[in-house]
């Protein structure tokens, strides 16, 4: 997964595709999922954070390829899926982090993502993203009822945007030097 | 080596692979009746396909048998209507035997009421031979006790009386007959006067006073003055009144059907009878109007003290400002 391919057009050359050390995503997806189930254990409030989708978030924008991120985001989705409680079918994050490392690599080809401020909004908007498949999923799959936005959900929004700026700078650091 | 895709393959990856992740979530996803989501989907997707593909073929099937296939459609047709034919016949004759039965019930009826009154059911069995009589034959005769001038009723209403009686059959003359008649009262002002026939359907009451209050619809009875009919057996319903001179002219409806009359009863004594009011009228289905013994039954007084069965005739005495009536018995 490691590998880079350089999906640019002529006209997103000077978009540079970031490689990173062996093992690196492997490495932040234990490390991810097992923050994610071990910080709301002792730390309620902090379940608000969207992990898994903030790494899917960067590793789109920084590999930049759409199937690569899409494929990324659909397994760490899935891995979710299995770490979930029972009420969560398999699939329904993994449908929504699929499209969004799709989204994010899209992006990442055709913009310079590096910069902080594009990354908060970034991730607001994959984070407005992400919800909003899952409302569609609960809906119409699930037929439960699920709100599209609520205002824990706008907070919910910027504090993973927020946490998402200064965890891109750390996985900035396994990038290897290009 | 991956080869680099292209962006319409990273579409069709992105497609295939949501794809496959809602067919799993579909896998799992149980709804309450319907069992799983994918089941629910599949046959969602294949039923309109089933349907119509049967909309379809039962659409050919029927066009090839109603429009195509038609060799054995007129002999089919025939032989249907044939049947259609026996069907229909034979429900006539249960309508018949149905009506008949009905007939008999209520002679049956009327008869086991009445076991203290010797009587005889009969058949009739031909009518006068010329339109200026109305009698009409019945299929007893001597041999069963038939006497001239026995009674002859239906649980309806008076019929006539014997006029001839033979070894096995009697000629009954009708009370709508010129000849014929009978000692009649109007049910509700009691008022007596002989019944006679016009050799018409319609019957006449003939010597009532003007003066006398007759209401159309109003039910004449037998008075038993005759001494051939008990007493308060229907006669007839009033069915026009008019001033006359020096009478009313008063025509009524015979309460027996007599224009189709196919079994009847005589009363096979020549005694005085009384017969039990309360069981005149054996169908209690049957209206007042339709049936005018109810009516009568409903209508009537108490009963007079002296009975009319037992009553000698004459000694019924007319209002002072009556016309005297002539015997009703002719």
């Amino acid at each position: 997964m490691n590998e880079t391919y350089d999906l640019r057009s002529d006209a997103e050359s000077h978009i540079e595709v970031h490689k990173f050390h062996a093992g690196a995503i492997v490495f932040t997806l234990v490390i991810i999922f097992f923050l994610q189930a071990f910080l709301p254990k002792y730390f309620h409030s902090l379940a608000i954070l969207d992990l898994p989708l903030l790494v899917t978030v960067y590793f789109g924008l920084s590999r930049r390829n759409p199937s690569t991120g899409l494929l990324l985001g659909m397994a760490i989705g899935l891995i979710q899926d299995s770490l979930s409680g029972p009420t969560v079918p398999f699939g329904l994050y993994g449908i929504a982090k699929t499209v969004v490392g799709y989204l994010a690599s899209s992006i990442g080809a055709r913009l310079d993502t590096e910069h902080p401020a594009a990354r908060f909004a970034l991730t607001i908007l994959f984070f407005g993203v992400h919800q909003g498949i899952l409302v569609l999923e609960r809906r119409i799959l699930l037929a439960q009822p699920e709100v599209l936005f609520t205002l824990h959900l706008g907070i919910a929004a910027l504090i993973n945007a927020v946490v998402g700026v200064f965890l891109f700078v750390l996985l900035d650091r396994l990038r290897k030097p290009s | 080596m991956v080869g680099v895709p292209s962006r319409h393959k990273s579409l069709f990856l992105l497609g295939a692979m949501i794809l496959v992740q809602v067919m799993m979530l579909a896998y799992q996803i149980r709804r309450d009746s319907q069992g799983r989501l994918l089941r629910v989907w599949t046959v969602g997707a294949i039923s309109p396909f089933e349907r119509a593909g049967s909309y379809g073929i039962g659409g050919v099937k029927d066009t090839w048998v109603h429009y195509f296939a038609l060799q054995n459609t007129s002999r089919d047709n025939e032989q249907l209507r044939h049947e259609n034919d026996v069907l229909k016949l034979q429900v006539m004759q249960l309508q018949s035997r149905v009506s008949e039965a009905e007939r008999l019930e209520r002679l049956l009826n009327f008869r086991e009421a009445q076991q203290q009154v010797p009587m005889l059911g009969a058949r009739v069995i031909g009518a006068s031979a010329d339109s200026a009589t109305r009698t009409i034959y019945i299929d007893r005769g001597e041999h069963d006790g038939v006497r001239r001038n026995m009674g002859v009723i239906t649980p309806d209403g008076i019929v006539g009386k014997v006029i001839e009686s033979f070894a096995n059959t009697s000629q009954v003359l009708l009370i709508t007959d010129k000849e014929g008649g009978a000692g009649a009262m109007l049910a509700d002002s009691r008022i007596q006067s002989p019944v006679g026939g016009t050799g018409e359907p319609l019957l006449e009451m003939k010597y009532v006073a003007n003066d006398d209050e007759v209401k159309v619809g109003e039910l004449a009875v037998t008075s038993g003055m005759d001494r051939i009919f008990p007493r308060d057996l229907p006669v007839g319903k009033v069915s026009e009144v008019r001033p006359g001179n020096p009478f009313k002219w008063i025509r009524l409806q015979p309460a027996a059907n007599l224009e189709r009359l196919e079994e009847v009863i005589v009363l096979t004594t020549l005694q005085p009878l009384d017969l039990k009011k309360d069981t005149v009228a054996p169908d209690a289905n049957r209206t007042a109007i339709d049936d005018p013994a109810a009516q009568i039954k409903a209508a009537s007084p108490a009963p007079p003290a002296s009975r009319p069965g037992t009553q000698k005739p004459g000694s019924e005495k007319p209002a002072a400002d009556k016309p005297k009536a002539p015997t009703a018995n002719r």
